[in-house]
């Protein structure tokens, strides 16, 4: 699904990232935990999270993650905004609740980008 | 001597980044510069990745606990060599830091979505070797090692 489909179903803002709408995403992971992002997500899902601080972007970053979708209305801080724009990370909001957002994804054929931890959840 | 060997001598390959403890606005700053040089340099991803993430994790734990440090990056032919020295509290017991879900964390860490009790087990499990010591009232030392099984010839 391309992100402009997302935005779409999701009733998002583009805040960050008009021009990255036609990046393809199929997996997603949500998590308001940062360490649990660095350890479970997998490159080019999207990110669903109602953080909204600078770390959400360093660590979308540092997992090479597609998009970050802001959930429950939250607005990005100004310093993850600028570092969204420095890193290129696209960032949508949404008004949609966490558990929401990640049904209508779903239902839409996006998939968790793992189903559950484990041994193999770590890739060393 | 293997001339790879002779390649991670050069200073080139050594770089120091400090860390101020307390500003939060720049964490993660270090494994951000850390991931653009390893990526330049041509190492695979993965490698790449789990340097970025062991590196992030580590100036977070500076950036909530410790006055100041520094990272210390060193890239071999065979591996990345990532050191983390602080300045502060310490960790007065090793074992019980490094389980799952211990923490020390105040709210405004835990705000930035860290303090969980992961940070420690996290980059001893992206690291292929990870040593700890720590001095109450001194400071912690961290060695990550992360293999690179291309074994980069020109770096």
């Amino acid at each position: 699904m391309k992100l402009r489909e997302v935005k779409e179903i999701l009733d998002a803002d583009v805040i960050v990232g008009k021009d990255k709408l036609d990046i393809e995403v199929s997996t997603a992971f949500g998590a308001d935990l940062m360490s649990d992002v660095l350890a479970f997500a997998k490159a080019g899902s999207l990110l669903l999270t109602g953080l909204t601080n600078a770390q959400v972007v360093q660590t979308a970053a540092t997992r090479h993650i597609a998009a970050i979708i802001l959930v429950r209305g939250k607005e990005p801080s100004t310093e993850a905004i600028d570092m969204a724009k420095e890193l290129q990370i696209p960032i949508l909001a949404t008004k949609y609740i966490l558990f929401e957002t990640a049904g209508i994804l779903y239902s839409k054929g996006i998939v968790g980008c793992l189903k559950k931890v484990g041994n193999d959840s770590f890739h060393k | 001597m293997n001339p790879a060997v002779n390649k991670s001598e050069d200073t080139l390959n050594k770089y120091s980044f400090n860390i101020e403890g307390g500003n939060f606005n720049d964490a993660g700053t270090v494994s951000t510069r850390i991931k653009s040089i390893l990526k330049q340099k041509g190492l695979p991803n993965d490698v790449v990745r789990k340097s970025a993430i062991v590196c992030y994790e580590a100036e977070i734990n500076i950036v909530s606990y410790a006055r100041k440090g520094t990272v210390n990056l060193t890239i071999t032919a065979e591996t990345v060599e990532i050191e983390v020295i602080d300045e502060g509290p310490g960790i007065p017991d090793i074992e019980q830091a490094m389980e799952q879900g211990y923490s020390t964390a105040n709210q405004q860490i835990r705000e930035m979505g860290f303090g969980a009790g992961m940070g420690l087990h996290n980059i001893n499990s992206y690291s292929d070797k990870f040593d700890i010591t720590s001095e109450v009232n001194k400071g912690t030392f961290l060695k990550m090692i992360i293999n690179n099984p291309q074994s980069t010839k020109d770096l």
